[in-house]
């Protein structure tokens, strides 16, 4: 097994920052149409960490046009540019699927130590 | 098919690395050899053309006589493997050669030969895919039986090759047309972009083609 960590450790990013479920981040996305390469961002709330090795992945949800969005990025795509940490989130489970269940006010996470 | 060099290796593990496009590409890590080169056969002496390639050394203890004398030839130690290569034409290596990961490139395709992980007896639904009975309705023990095999009469038997229950797996596979993704010749260690038949640590026969 020792062959297979060590080539996995290559694919490894180290350089992302640690953020947790309830968390705002920005999601910095490369994306290549054609010939072209441009960065997409995408904010919203993490609602699920997965962990693991290379198939490590996270989801964020944000609503766009009053629709919900979900999209799952695997945490060490060389394709993610960046991720910036916006607000970390006060909540209380690591998978936050009831947020799809709400909406408007009651679907916001509070800041963490908001006195 | 063209008979093109193969290599002994074992089966490490599965893991997935990203490819140069961000897309997660399903590998099989197949540690291959390193394989000393026993025996050469070529047309003029045997009929055939072919290597002899051997893995893993072994103790005197574990192996026959007679084949203690026919490695004692090669002058390369004992080995628990040996398989043999079919070749199209004379081989281009040397007996006592050794065998390794860089005898691929990426980008190759490969053909994967292995002993599938063995089943036992299976049922219908898991050997051949059947459908199973109905789960109500009155149905009772007979959940996930075949059903009927046959008619009366006409034929008065069941046919030949009849898909019914029985010991699957644990028998030879042949993969065909696997990628080879990468190699890595530091830990003599090559990756195949999908699965491959066997267990981890299973003894597998990569081959060009």
């Amino acid at each position: 097994m020792d062959i297979i960590k060590k080539i996995e450790q290559e694919h490894l990013r180290m350089d992302l920052p640690t953020f947790r479920s309830g968390d705002n981040v920005k999601v910095h996305m490369r994306i290549v149409e054609g010939e072209k390469e441009r960065i997409q961002v995408f904010q919203g709330n993490v609602i699920r960490i997965s962990r693991g090795t290379v198939d490590a992945t996270f989801t964020v949800r944000k609503i766009s046009d009053g629709v919900g969005v979900e999209r799952i990025f695997p945490m060490h795509s060389p394709f993610i540019e960046k991720v910036e940490l916006i607000t970390e989130g006060r909540v209380r489970r690591s998978r936050l699927y009831y947020l799809r269940a709400l909406k408007g006010k009651s679907a916001r996470i509070k800041p963490k130590n908001a006195y | 098919m063209a008979e093109q060099m193969g290599i002994l290796g074992r089966k490490v593990g599965m893991t997935r690395i990203f490819g140069s496009d961000g897309s997660a590409i399903a590998v099989t890590v197949i540690k291959a050899g390193p394989c000393p080169v026993i025996q050469i056969k070529t047309e003029e002496t045997d009929g055939y053309n072919a290597v002899q390639i051997a893995l893993d050394e072994a103790k005197e203890k574990h192996i026959t006589k007679p084949l203690v004398g026919h490695f004692a030839k090669a002058g390369k130690g004992l080995y628990r493997n040996l398989q043999e290569v079919r070749l199209e034409g004379p081989a281009s290596c040397n007996v006592g050669d050794e065998l390794n990961a860089t005898l691929f490139a990426a980008g190759d395709h490969v053909r994967i030969t292995g002993q599938s992980i063995g089943k036992g007896t299976a049922g219908v639904m898991k050997r051949w895919n059947f459908s199973g009975a109905c789960s109500s309705h009155g149905a009772e023990k007979v959940h996930r039986s075949g059903g009927s095999i046959g008619n009366n009469t006409e034929p008065g038997k069941v046919w030949k090759n009849k898909k019914m229950a029985g010991h699957m797996g644990a028998r030879q596979v042949t993969v065909l047309n696997l990628e080879v993704v990468a190699i890595r010749p530091e830990d003599n260690v090559i990756l195949v972009k999908g699965a491959v038949p066997g267990p981890k640590n299973g003894l597998v026969m990569v081959r060009k083609q």
